[in-house]
Order: C-alpha cells, then sequence, then structure tokens
C-alpha cells in the first residue's frame, strides 16, 4: 500500500481543510462567527468557504459574543454541530455566561438529559504587538471549568486533525489557535490519519529535562531543546500537552519520572496558570522522582505592552527557557 | 335571554384548573420550604400563573420552551409530572434534573422543556439556538423564550431581539413583565419602560397584553404564534403581571408598600376567572370544590412522591459533567 506523498502547508490552510472537510461530510456542521465570510475569517482562516457552502453554512454574525456563542449551544442541543469562532480569546469573555453557565453546567444540570455537541474556536496568544487587550493567553481560565474540553493544537497535523474529533465529541469542545502559529508550514499527507484528543504528545525525545508546553509554546521549547543541545549537551524531552482539559497526567508523569526534571511553558501569567496545574500534579504524582523542584516560565505579569522590546520581554522564549534548565542541572549537577 | 357565555365552558374550566395547580403546589412549595424539605433559592410565580397558563396551552408538543428560574409553573404547564418537579426540589434522583437542578433549574428532554436558567436573560441565546436549528432542518417548531423585564436591561437581551430578527428565527419571546427586577422597579431600571416599544425597535411584531387576564394571554399567544409559525419570524410579547409573594425566600420586600401589593391583589388572575366564569353561570360551587379537590389531590400525591424518593448514590457525584452517551 503506498502512502500519499506529503504536502507542505500552513497551519492556515490546515485549518481550513478540516473545516472544509467537516462541512462536506456532516450537513448539521456550519461555522458562524465575526467575519467568517465576506471578509474571510480575521485570520484568515475560513477564506473561500463562503463561495463553496454559502451564507446559511458560514454564517457572519454581529458583534454579539454572548448571542451568537449562546446560538451555538442552543443550535447544538437543537441537533446541529455548530463551529462558532470567536475571534479572539478576549472577545470570549463577552461570551463567558454562555460558555460556563450554559455549555460547561447543561449536562449535569439536567441530570445528563441534554448535551452541548459544540467547538468553539478562538485564537489565542501574543507577539503581535497588539497590546494589552488583544494578547491574552486564557486557556487556563476556561481549562479551570468542569464541563469543558479544551484543546491546543500546535502542530501542522493537529490543527488539520483535530476538528472532526472535536465536532464528534457530545461535550462542548474550545480550541485554541495561536496566532503565532497561523503561517507555521509544514508537511501534511493528502490523506491525514485522525488523530486522538485525549493525549500529550512527546514532540521531541530527551533524557535529562522534560520542557511541558502547549500550543504557542511548543516551537518554543523544541528551540529551546535545539539550543540545549547545540550549547549545552544537555537532551531535552519536549511535551506537548494537546489536550489542555481533561489534562493527560500520564504522558507528563511518565516523561519527567524519566529526565527527573521538569519546566513548564506557559504563555499565561504565572499566579494561578496552567502551568501551576501541572506543577501541581507533578508534585502529587512524582514528587519523589524529582532531581529538582519543577520549574516554569510564563508570561510576565502586566497587561501585554505595545512597544515590541518590551512585550518580548512579557513573553516566555526559548532564551528563559534554557537559562532556567541550565538553572536546573547546575543546582543538581 | 342572557347574551351566550363568551368562553367554552371546558374551556374555561380547564384553565382555571391549570392556574390553581400552579397556585396550590407553590402555596405547598412554601410549606415545605418553611419545613426545610426544600432548600437553595426558590421564587414563586403566585400572581403571574395567566401568563403561563395562557401562553403554555397554546404551543404544540414539539415546540420547545427556554424558562427562568421561576418556572415552577411552565414545568408543571408542560407536563413535567408533578411528582418529578416536587423530587427535584427535595433534591432526589427521582427529579426531573435527578436532583443536580433543584427549583431554578427543571429540565425535561420528553417535553422539549430546555431548562430553568438561573442567570437573568442568560437563557436568550439558547433560544435563538434552537429556533437557527429548527430553521437550518427546517422544521416548522417554535421555541417559547421566558424571561423577566429584568433581563430587558441584559445586554444578552438586545443581542438577541437582533440576532432572533435579523436572522428571521421562529421564536415566540414572552416577556413577563412583573414590574420588578428582584426589588428595583421599572421605572428604576428602564429608561424606556414600554418594553413592547424596545422589541419592536428591532423590526419585530410586539405588543403588549394584560397579563392579568388569562383569556387575553391565550388570546395573544395564538396570535403570536400563528405569526411565528406561518411567517418564520419572531414575536415579541410583554405581559404586564405582578408577583404576589417575595422575589425569593430570602426577601424581606423593603422596596414596595403593602398596599400596592394589595392593590394588585385585588386583580388576582385566579379571582377574576372564577368571577367571571361565575357571572356567566358557567361555574359552581360544586365545580370549584371539584377542581380543588383532584388538584390537592395531584400535589399530595408529588409530595408523596418525593417523599418516597432516592438520594443519588455520592458515588455518581461526577456523573453527567461530560456526557455518557453519544447525542442522537
Amino acid at each position: 500500500m503506498s502512502v500519499a506523498p506529503p504536502t507542505t502547508i500552513t497551519y492556515r490552510e490546515a485549518m481550513r481543510e478540516a473545516i472544509r472537510e467537516a462541512l462536506a461530510s456532516d450537513e448539521r456542521v456550519f461555522l458562524m462567527g465575526e467575519d467568517v465570510g465576506a471578509y474571510g475569517g480575521c485570520f484568515g482562516v475560513s477564506r473561500g468557504l463562503l463561495d463553496e457552502f454559502g451564507p446559511e453554512r458560514i454564517r457572519d454574525t454581529p458583534l454579539s459574543e454572548s448571542a451568537f456563542v449562546g446560538a451555538g449551544i442552543g443550535a447544538a442541543m437543537g441537533g446541529m454541530r455548530p463551529i462558532v469562532e470567536v475571534m479572539t480569546v478576549n472577545f470570549c469573555l463577552l461570551a463567558l455566561d454562555q460558555i460556563m453557565n450554559n455549555a460547561a453546567t447543561i449536562s449535569h444540570m439536567s441530570g445528563g438529559q441534554f448535551q452541548v455537541p459544540l467547538v468553539i474556536r478562538m485564537t489565542t496568544g501574543g507577539g503581535r504587538q497588539v497590546a494589552a487587550q488583544h494578547s491574552h493567553s486564557l486557556e487556563g481560565w476556561l481549562a479551570h471549568i468542569p464541563g469543558l474540553k479544551l484543546l491546543a493544537p500546535a502542530t501542522i497535523g493537529d490543527a488539520r486533525g483535530m476538528l472532526a474529533p472535536a465536532l464528534a465529541d457530545p461535550n462542548p469542545v474550545l480550541i485554541f489557535e495561536h496566532a503565532g502559529l497561523y503561517n507555521l508550514e509544514g508537511e501534511l499527507p493528502d490523506d491525514p490519519a485522525p488523530v486522538d484528543i485525549e493525549h500529550a504528545a512527546v514532540r521531541r525525545a530527551g533524557s535529562d529535562v522534560t520542557l511541558i508546553a502547549y500550543g504557542g509554546t511548543v516551537p518554543t521549547a523544541l528551540r529551546a531543546a535545539e539550543e540545549l543541545a547545540e550549547g549545552a549537551g544537555l537532551d531535552a524531552e519536549v511535551v506537548d500537552l494537546r489536550a489542555l482539559r481533561p489534562l493527560d497526567d500520564r504522558t507528563v508523569i511518565g516523561s519527567v519520572s524519566r529526565t527527573r526534571r521538569a519546566v513548564i511553558i506557559d504563555e499565561g501569567w504565572r499566579s494561578g496558570s496552567l502551568a501551576a496545574e501541572v506543577s501541581a500534579r507533578i508534585m502529587e504524582q512524582a514528587f519523589y522522582e524529582l532531581d529538582a523542584p519543577v520549574a516554569r516560565v510564563c508570561s510576565a505579569e502586566l497587561p501585554m505592552p505595545y512597544a515590541r522590546h518590551l512585550e518580548e520581554a512579557a513573553l516566555p522564549s526559548a532564551a528563559t527557557v534554557v537559562a532556567e534548565v541550565r538553572r536546573l542541572v547546575g543546582a543538581n549537577a | 335571554m342572557s347574551a351566550p357565555p363568551s368562553i367554552d365552558r371546558e374551556h374555561g374550566l380547564h384553565l382555571l384548573r391549570e392556574m390553581l395547580r400552579v397556585r396550590r403546589f407553590e402555596e405547598k412549595c412554601v410549606e415545605l420550604y418553611s419545613a426545610a424539605k426544600i432548600r437553595g433559592f426558590m421564587h414563586l410565580y403566585i400572581g403571574e400563573e395567566a401568563v403561563a397558563v395562557g401562553a403554555m396551552g397554546a404551543l404544540a408538543p414539539d415546540d420547545a420552551i427556554v424558562a427562568t428560574y421561576r418556572e415552577h409553573a411552565h414545568a408543571l404547564l408542560r407536563g413535567v409530572p408533578a411528582g418529578a418537579v416536587m423530587a427535584e426540589m427535595y433534591g432526589r434522583v427521582e427529579g426531573c434534573s435527578r436532583g443536580r437542578g433543584g427549583s431554578m433549574h427543571l429540565f425535561d428532554a420528553a417535553t422539549r422543556f430546555y431548562g430553568g436558567n438561573a442567570i437573568v436573560g442568560g437563557g436568550l441565546p439558547l433560544a435563538v439556538g434552537l429556533a437557527l436549528a429548527d430553521k437550518l432542518q427546517e422544521r416548522s417548531r417554535v421555541t417559547a423564550c421566558f424571561f423577566g423585564d429584568g433581563a430587558v436591561a441584559e445586554g444578552e437581551f438586545h443581542e438577541c431581539m437582533n440576532l432572533a430578527a435579523l436572522w428571521s428565527l421562529p421564536v415566540l419571546f414572552l416577556c413577563e413583565n412583573n414590574r420588578y427586577a428582584m426589588g428595583t422597579a421599572i421605572e428604576r431600571h428602564e429608561s424606556q419602560t414600554d418594553l413592547a416599544l424596545k422589541a419592536a425597535s428591532y423590526e419585530m411584531t410586539a405588543w403588549t397584553v394584560d397579563g392579568m387576564d388569562v383569556l387575553a394571554v391565550e388570546e395573544a399567544a395564538r396570535r403570536a404564534l400563528g405569526e411565528v409559525r406561518d411567517g418564520v419570524r419572531p414575536v415579541f410579547l410583554e405581559l404586564r403581571t405582578y408577583r404576589f409573594r417575595a422575589h425569593s425566600m430570602y426577601d424581606p420586600e423593603l422596596y414596595r408598600s403593602k398596599e400596592e401589593v394589595e392593590r394588585y391583589r385585588r386583580r388576582d388572575p385566579i379571582d377574576a376567572l372564577i368571577g367571571r366564569l361565575r357571572g356567566e353561570g358557567l361555574l359552581d360551587d360544586g365545580d370549584l370544590e371539584a377542581i380543588e379537590a383532584a388538584v390537592a389531590q395531584e400535589i399530595e400525591e408529588s409530595i408523596a412522591f418525593a417523599e418516597a424518593g432516592s438520594l443519588e448514590p455520592v458515588e455518581d457525584l461526577e456523573r453527567f459533567i461530560y456526557a455518557e452517551a453519544a447525542p442522537a
């Protein structure tokens, strides 16, 4: 059996292909959100889909996040499989009531009678000099909420492969697309295999330290791992969390138990972050396997500044990850 | 020779029976709350019965209902068994939400009852979405969405009026204007107190109805539903009513006078219907006694059902957070 030759595409195109496939294969699926149609999506993800599928299924909405996210919940309960695009994670704050009080609660609150098979996609993250109100990473906040599932595709394969299983899931699934990843290029087989949406993935095998990342910090972790290999002879393992709720403890604990050191890289603010949760789980489940305290590289705790040098200083970087690993290893050398 | 009766006797008695079911059920709930059988927040509909009775009777079995935290009446009238509602308030697994919802979160898939929602205005987007699903799947169902005057000040209200009208969705918006957003009088929370006028500004058919007159509500609901179904577009009804009891069991009612409450009590929708039926010779003491007896029996049976109910095993605490079966 011959394997289809790989094609080079961008993360954005992979996402678009996933949406196109979902629309083509299930008539219950539709996409709605601000500027997903005529504009082609704020980040260009849905460009061309309006012409292909028409305005009923590529549905531009007014700037009414609460109404259209809630309408997605209602439509899901009414038998559709909506993909709701919230332009950026900061706008989801205007729909938090619907996400938290309806999407996340209705299954439990109704004693299991109703389900919300809804997918909400949103762009997340900083690094584009768009300042304090458009640079958030609120995955950690949303990962706090029982009843939701959260995914963070960090690779071309996951951008292409996570949507179908998310739509097949009977629960509300939030997909976070880091803005810095849209132009990422990579190879994808013409007929990509389905991906699982439950497990973390080891993106680079290593033995000296585990770098735990998700979404936009996965490339940062991989860069840091290369620098560590070249500059310090240290062999870092990179774990991509992929699923932020529920978390796949087993992959994380398995890796940390082998490498005995962990650095968590999280673009969220440090206090009360997803990194804090992962750190706590390592303490709970692998304390005696550790050779050093768990370390975190997070965003500085301030509203994101506009000026490029300040923003760079505020965000996790490969250099800070490298420095943190050197510190950990040095402390135990 | 007297004029012919303005309503069919059987129908008149039916409406009276439905209003009394709700009234007596909730009066019993107060007793049970005082006896600590029911806990948590509990909001009574007493005084507003004509709204739900008039509107609910006009809906078809496959229409959907989205209600608020003041939804005992809507659940009972929709056909959720009284025992399942009472057992829910008792926190029993036999309750219509397995004891996980309580008074404010009654759900019932069998009757398409999409719940009590405790966030003011929070049910409106759901109703818009249910109607969108019907429209996209070319079903002729309607979603009836109940909410209070307090919801009109929420952003979600305005977003949903706009979206429902813009997309021509089959939603019947039923605004139960009881004049108070919890304890804040409508004159103190709305710059424009004509709520139908607000809805009309979204290019939606909207009018105001005397919500203390069950026949007027029923007639308006029928007409509105006809327009929603035939035109596939939303309609808004402002039903002017009044809550005789406190907002919830915790409310000391410092914000309104006893005289005001008394003034509205003189317009009790149940007394009004009884007066009308008697005046037209359609109701006698025997009829009323028979209705009261049947209602009392239903309520006693619901309490017996709840008392005999069981508690969900604590081992099942974390069930239903995520779906246990794939959706249909």
